[in-house]
């Protein structure tokens, strides 16, 4: 049995939340760097530079790259070869409640959807997916995610029959359907497969992956490059302005699933792109 | 192009959609929930935290400002949210909003209709946007934290215009 040091973790999760709330990811910024010296539209490459821009005072100011701070998403996987001495759970929230406040972060979550609509001013609860697995490592992902580009997801019960095609459609029509709301450029996670609630997971999930990589299976990786390639070709552009630049990734995952049906969500990500993996 | 406020009905014909332009003057701010009650209160005979003549308001939620700061990060919102509310704010005075996004047929009618114009900033670029920002007053509903609203004064604030008061715009090619 590993016992686990709940304050190391707390205290590098919280230093981590701080860092990438106000830190452009290194990838993301390559990605915009690359995309400014493609981009044909003079506006789509201000747009960019602008972004890249905010990198750099976000960073010089030590302030938020974006003003909306995002919902704090986890998913850990616990070995089973671990002992903890306490709640991770509250390591957890400790850790959000201390960072967005010591960091100057927004506090963008409200407790009760459609009447009071109180903010909890502390920016809990944090929406946490919890698996277990054997061995003594306890990995966790973090995102900070906007709600701009949430509220631009779907998900649709596609028939078996519509196959790749179908699923094709389904994330061209959704990133056209959300043009410039979701503040492209964007990076695109695909969930295929699995039931009603896994493939949404699975959407989300894909986007902790590197942006840089592909599915390791060919069949895969080949969708990923042509709804890439599809997306820039919408002319949505940054921020829905025109432009060759309105993804900067595509990532698929699937799982398996019932005879009957054919999941499929579509989760996406702003260019705030704000996330990290600790494991212990 | 610079453009001070308060928006008057000839600057705003002035405006053409791709302009860009630097704000400089007085805004408020006001997101979801304020619009909902400025609408509200409006519907009651109250009165409101701003004359909305002439004015524009962004739509921000910043995040807090640090001690030595006027305000936190304060890039714009996604505007469709706001769609519902609009129409009836334009109709009373409104010149201008700041935003994301593309707005609904009922919003640009009535944007045409009164003469106004419809701006966006950079998504995703509040921190480099807030550094337009001299000033910043929080003056009304306070409780509802980063959606209260905010009084800001602004010097070359960058836009573009994405509607104008024809109707041109700049989402639809």
């Amino acid at each position: 049995m590993k016992q686990i040091n709940l304050q190391e973790i707390e205290e590098e999760l919280y230093q981590e939340i701080g860092k990438v709330g106000i830190v452009l990811d290194s990838q993301v910024k390559k990605k915009l760097e690359c995309s400014l010296e493609n981009e044909t539209s003079p506006l789509a490459k201000e747009i960019l530079s602008d972004i890249l821009l905010n990198g750099q005072v976000a960073e010089d100011l030590q302030k938020p790259l974006c003003q909306d701070t995002g919902v704090a998403v986890f998913f850990i996987e616990v070995g089973s070869d671990l002992c903890f001495l306490g709640s991770l759970q509250e390591t957890i929230d400790s850790a959000v409640r201390r960072a967005y406040q010591d960091f100057y972060f927004r506090k963008s979550m409200v407790e009760d959807p459609i009447f009071q609509r109180r903010n909890t001013k502390n920016n809990l609860p944090a929406i946490i997916h919890w698996s277990y697995n054997s061995g003594d490592k306890l990995k966790i992902s973090f995102a900070a995610k906007g709600g701009g580009s949430e509220n631009m997801s779907r998900l649709k019960m596609l028939k078996p029959s519509d196959g790749v095609t179908g699923v094709k459609d389904f994330v061209l029509e959704t990133v056209k359907l959300a043009k410039s709301n979701p503040c492209p450029p964007i990076i695109v996670g695909v969930g295929v497969g699995g039931n009603f609630e896994t493939c949404a997971l699975l959407a989300k999930k894909s986007l902790f992956r590197s942006l840089t990589d592909s599915h390791p299976q060919a069949q895969w990786a080949n969708l990923e490059a042509e709804l890439l390639q599809e997306i820039n070709k919408t002319n949505i552009g940054p921020q829905g302005l025109g432009g060759n630049t309105t993804a900067l990734s595509v990532k698929v995952e699937y799982l398996p699933c019932h005879i009957a049906s054919l999941p499929v969500a579509v989760n996406i990500q702003c260019h705030s792109h704000r996330h990290f993996t600790l494991t212990f | 192009m610079e453009i001070h406020t308060p928006l008057t009905i000839d600057k705003c014909i002035a405006l053409k959609a791709g302009d860009k332009i630097y704000l400089t003057g007085t805004i408020y701010t006001a997101r979801d929930q304020a619009h909902k009650r400025i609408v509200e209160a409006i519907t009651r005979g109250e009165e409101i935290p701003f004359p909305l003549q002439d004015n524009i308001i962004f739509y921000v939620g910043p995040t807090p400002a640090k001690p030595n700061e006027v305000i936190g990060s304060a890039g714009p919102t996604t505007s469709y949210r706001m769609d519902t509310y609009t129409p009836f704010l334009l109709d009373r005075g409104l010149k201008g909003m700041i935003g994301k996004g593309e707005r609904s047929i009922q919003v640009i009618d009535s944007i045409i209709k009164n003469k106004a114009v419809y701006l966006v900033a950079i998504g995703g670029a509040g921190a480099l946007l807030s550094s337009s920002i001299q000033d910043a007053e929080v003056i009304a509903y306070p409780d509802l934290g980063p959606e209260a609203v905010f009084k800001l004064k602004v010097e070359k604030f960058p836009c573009f215009v994405a509607i104008d008061t024809e109707g041109n715009n700049l989402f639809s090619d």
